[in-house]
Parts: C-alpha cells; structure tokens; sequence
C-alpha cells in the first residue's frame, strides 16, 4: 500500500504543474468583481478614511495633517456627545427590549397554538417596511395635536401626556417605539427557529421532574439558546450603530439636536457642513466602536469553538 | 394481560378549549398582534380621511367619508420643494434602480458563490473573509471613497452609479448565500461533468444554474426588499431628479412648506411601503428564508 501511495506521491510531485497564478482562470476572472469589493471598497475605502481623519480637510480631501486634531475637537462637540449618549440609550434600550420582546413572542408562538402562522406574519411584516416608512407612520401616531395624546385626552383623560416628538427629554422613545416595532420580529423569527430546534425530549424530561413552564424556560431553555442569542445581539447592535434613517424620517434630529444620532452626525459633516475631517473622524470612531462590539464576538464564536 | 386498567386512550389529556391559560396565551398575542397591527392600520384609515375629518382628531376612527383623493394626489401632485409632480417621478426613479441592481448584484454574486464553493484557488477564502467582515464596516466609512470612485468613472449621482454601489454593498450576503449552497451541491456531480471536459461557465450554466433556482428567489426577495427600501445610499449618491422613492416621500412629507395634509402623506408612505409588503405577503415562508439568511451573517 505504501508504495502505490509513495508512487502517486512522487509522480504528482514530478508532474509538470502550469503555473498557478493561470491555473483555472476563469475561476479568478469571475472573482474580480468580488476581490475589488474587499479589497479596493471596503478595506481601501475604510483606510483611506482612516489617514484622512487625521487631516484638517474641509470642502476636498487634502492631506494637510493636524494629527489628531479632529478627535480633540470631536469629543468637544456637544452635538457628537448628544448623538454618542443618545445612542447608548437607544442601543441598551433596544437590546434590552428587542431581546426581550423576540423571546417572548418566540415562546408564546411555540406553545402549539392555532394561526400560528397568521400571528408570525403580523409580528414580521413591519421588517419588510423602510425605516422611512415606519418612521413616518410613528411620526403621525405620535403627533401631539391628532395622535395618540390627543386621542387619549379626549377619551377624559385631559392630563395624560406623550409627546415624544416634541420633549427632548423623551424623544429617544418616540424612536426607541418605532425602532422595536420594525426590528422584533426579525428577532423573534430567529428566536422561534432557535426554540424549534430544541430537543422535545428536554420538554419531557422537565415535565417528568416536576418543572414549571417558566422555570424551564429560564433554567435549561435559555442557556441551551446561547448562540441564538448570541446572534440576535450582534443583529441588533450591527443594527443599532447604522440608526440613521429612521432619526432623519421620524424627528430629523429633533427637536433641536436632541434626538441627533452619530451616523447622521458624519453624514451632515460631510455632505453639508463641508467640515470633511470632522466626519471622517466621527466615522472612524463608529468603526471602533463596531470593532469593539465585534472582537468579543468573534473570540466566543471561533476561539471559543477552538478550545472546545 | 396484567395491565387492563392501562388500555385507555394514551397521550395527554386534551386540553380544554377555554383553559384560563388559552385565554390569557391568546389574550396576549391579539393585545400583541394589536401593536403592530396599529400602525397600518392608523395609515390606512388616515389616508382615505378628508383634511377637515383628520383636524376632528380622532386617529383612529374609521373614514365616516371614504376619499381616494389624498392617494391621487399622493401619486401625481404631491410638492417636493417646487417640484409638484408627486411620488410617481421617484417610484419610477426606484424601479430604474431596482431592475438592474437586482439582476446585477445577483448575476456577480452567484458566480462568484459558485467560484469560491468548487473552483477554490490560492486566497480565495482570504478575500471571501475580507468580503464577510466588510459587511459589519459600518457604511459611513465608505461613503466619501465612494463617492470618489463614482466621480472617478463618472457616474457620480447617475442611476448607475446607484446601481453599481448596491451590488458591491449587496455582495458579502448574497455571495455567502450562493457559496453556502452550491457548496451543498454533491461534489460528485462536479467532477462527473469536469470528467465529460465541461469548463467553468459550462458546469455553472448547465449544472449549477437550474439546480439553484430556489435560492435564487430568495436571494432576489433580499435584494428586492433590500434595494428598494434604502434611503442612505439613495440620498447621497443621486441627486433630485433620480432620487429613489423613499427619499422623494421624505421630502415630501418632512417638507416645511406649505400646509400639512397628513391624509395625502400617509398616502405617500403607504404607496412607497406597499412594494415590500406586497412581496412580504405573497412570498410567504420563502421571505423568512431570505431574512434568516440574511440574518446569519457570520
């Protein structure tokens, strides 16, 4: 045996081989358009908004450097502070409840009931809808003078207030409503899939041992979910740091710069202020953000997967 | 026969019909299905009011007076700035989009899913890695490159350019989810039809191709939705006279001239959501497919 492998060994190893950069080249060919994506769109593209942070550029890119001037001035900018703490907020919020409200759904649905599909189709349709478009519908429901206030005070109830809209104080609800309104039920889709895929034999087991519903939720199903969650949480918050739409249909920053996000932040330096190093610096900071969101991710998917 | 006494029926008992548990379960979900339900709802009914109606307050009241009015005008007199044409200038603007964007992103991606499941080569999977990680790159670090490329090749607020911009951002999902399921494909059939001396585009056209119809309707559901329902790269690489849809209805409806008629804006909205939903409904179980392999991204 040994020798036939020894054989067709030395044989391939003697065999002229082409050379290999020419080796299947349709193969390489049909590749270009995904090589210049990674290569010249995304990794040149994000470096060169990189180096061009560091540079005081204004209307045109210009490679002056101030080092890291930007970033000085950046976190002096009341405007990028508002839009960071306005984005923890709605971000752990939104988290919070999207997991929450995804698992919830999940589990009511996988309780064996009727027109199960009927309800999966209402909790999902609003994921097919634009964030212009469900910015836009809360953006009337929530409005003070025809909305739901309105509606509510004149059912007799002439103190009731909910005016996100309008009070700064609020106005991460009024998006925070919508937000969750359009995102849970990509979450609680995933979530249904994760609970089916959950042994039966696990249901038995705890009935047998006396278990109630809610407590084997929490003690066995959860912990068996992990990944599951795991996923939904890098979702929502890959979902979280791109919030721009909705803030620009829903309230356009307002009222005032109170509802004022970082996307939208680098979006108006750059395409109106015309302060372009402002907004690249900006940019790059939502990088490391996501960069900071992803290392963990990545180490409990792959590294831990290593060492078990 | 020892055990008579446990030939009854087996299984759990049948629950009753009207269990305090089934009420509340359900209970819930229609206080739940409510929520989400309002929404179109509260669009649906604003938009066949009258303006005098809508000022009655009452949002969601039925229309005591049906009006297709505020949808004509939606459609064909709306005003963006002086522009009074209506939405129907950006419907068209976004299915001039849609159409090539579509069939583009999906033609790269499905050859290039095909290259990288069976015809490997050295760094295939080092870019393919690059291309996955790029989709977490939060679009705000490319958009000025972008819009120098564009500017470069002189598409810079063409459709094209558009067009160009959603394949490439459109690449890494649809490209892993070509690659994941042409890799499912028996490696055997490949070889067999390597052996009968067919090439690279030979196995992809008569092979691979019919065999993946399937996933290429989800794939064009994603894109579908997808492309149709952004705003980002719509508002920055296209100027007003090829703005997509929703960024005319944002104009529209966030303009701060003139009178609001919020009857003629939820007819906007609705107009511009109704693509999407119309897919969303008739596609069924196949949209669900789409998001959660949208969804899995890593």
């Amino acid at each position: 045996m040994s020798v036939v492998e020894d054989a067709a060994h030395s044989s391939a190893k003697g065999a002229k081989r082409p050379i290999r950069l020419f080796r299947n080249p349709m193969a390489k060919i049909a590749s270009i358009p995904m090589i210049l994506t990674a290569m010249v769109v995304f990794v040149g593209g994000t470096l060169w908004t990189v180096v061009h942070s560091f540079t005081g550029s204004r209307l045109l890119p210009k490679l002056n450097w101030v080092g890291l001037d930007q970033y000085e001035r950046l976190w002096e900018t009341p405007r990028w502070l508002i839009s960071i703490s306005n984005l923890a907020l709605y971000g752990i919020c939104s988290m919070i409840l999207t997991l929450f409200i995804g698992f919830f759904l999940a589990a009511l649905l996988d309780r064996k009931i009727r027109f199960e599909s009927a309800f999966r189709t209402i909790f999902l349709y609003p994921f097919a809808l634009s964030f212009v478009v469900t910015g836009l519908a809360w953006q009337w429901i929530l409005n003070p003078d025809f909305g739901m206030q309105s509606l509510v005070q004149s059912w007799g109830w002439e103190s009731f207030q909910f005016d996100p809209l309008n009070n700064p104080d609020i106005v991460m609800f009024g998006l925070l409503i919508a937000g969750i309104w359009q995102g849970s039920g990509l979450i609680m889709c995933i979530m249904l899939a994760g609970l089916r895929g959950i042994d039966e034999d696990i249901w038995k087991a705890a009935r047998v041992d006396g278990i109630g519903t809610v407590k084997t939720y929490v003690r066995i199903v959860i912990p068996m979910m992990r990944p599951v969650f795991i996923t939904s949480l890098v979702l929502i918050a890959s979902g979280i740091i791109k919030l721009y739409d909705l803030v620009v249909a829903q309230t356009n920053g307002g009222p005032g710069i109170s509802s004022e996000v970082p996307a939208k932040y680098v979006i108006n330096y750059m395409f109106q202020a015309q302060n372009l190093g402002q907004g690249f610096a900006a940019s790059t900071m939502m990088l490391c953000s996501v960069i900071i969101i992803l290392i963990p991710w990545a180490y409990l998917e792959f590294g831990g997967r290593k060492n078990a | 026969m020892p055990d008579i006494a446990l030939t009854g029926p087996r299984g759990p008992k049948p629950k009753k019909r009207f269990s305090r548990g089934n009420i509340i379960l359900y209970g819930t979900l229609i206080m739940v299905s409510m929520y989400y339900l309002l929404p179109l709802y509260v669009m649906v009914v604003t938009s066949l009011k009258g303006m005098p109606e809508i000022r009655l307050g009452n949002v969601f009241g039925p229309p005591l007076e049906v009006t297709f009015q505020p949808w004509v005008k939606a459609w064909s007199e709306a005003c963006t700035g002086l522009d009074c044409t209506g939405l129907s200038k950006g419907f068209w603007n976004s299915v001039q989009i849609l159409i090539p964007s579509v069939v583009l992103s999906i033609a790269i991606a499905s050859v290039n899913g095909y290259a990288l499941s069976h015809w490997k080569f050295k760094g295939s999977e080092v870019f393919f890695t690059i291309l996955i990680l790029g989709a977490f790159i939060p679009y705000q670090t490319m958009l000025y490159p972008i819009v120098i490329m564009l500017r470069e090749i002189g598409l810079m607020g063409d459709l094209w350019g558009l067009v160009l911009v959603h394949t490439v951002f459109g690449m890494p999902i649809l490209t892993l989810l070509f690659r994941n399921y042409f890799a499912s494909i028996p490696e055997e059939l490949f070889k067999a039809a390597r052996v009968d001396g067919a090439g690279f585009w030979r196995i992809y056209f008569q092979i691979m191709l019919p065999m993946a119809l399937p996933i290429f309707v989800v794939a064009i559901i994603l894109q579908v939705t997808g492309i149709w329902n952004d705003f980002l790269f719509g508002v920055i690489y296209t100027k007003p006279a090829t703005y997509p849809m929703t960024v005319q209805l944002n104009n529209i409806v966030n303009s701060v001239q003139g009178v609001k008629e919020y009857n003629v804006n939820m007819a906007a909205t609705l107009l511009t959501g109704l693509v999407p939903l119309v897919i969303y409904f008739a596609s069924g179980k196949l949209f669900v497919r789409g998001i959660a392999a949208g969804a899995v991204k890593g």
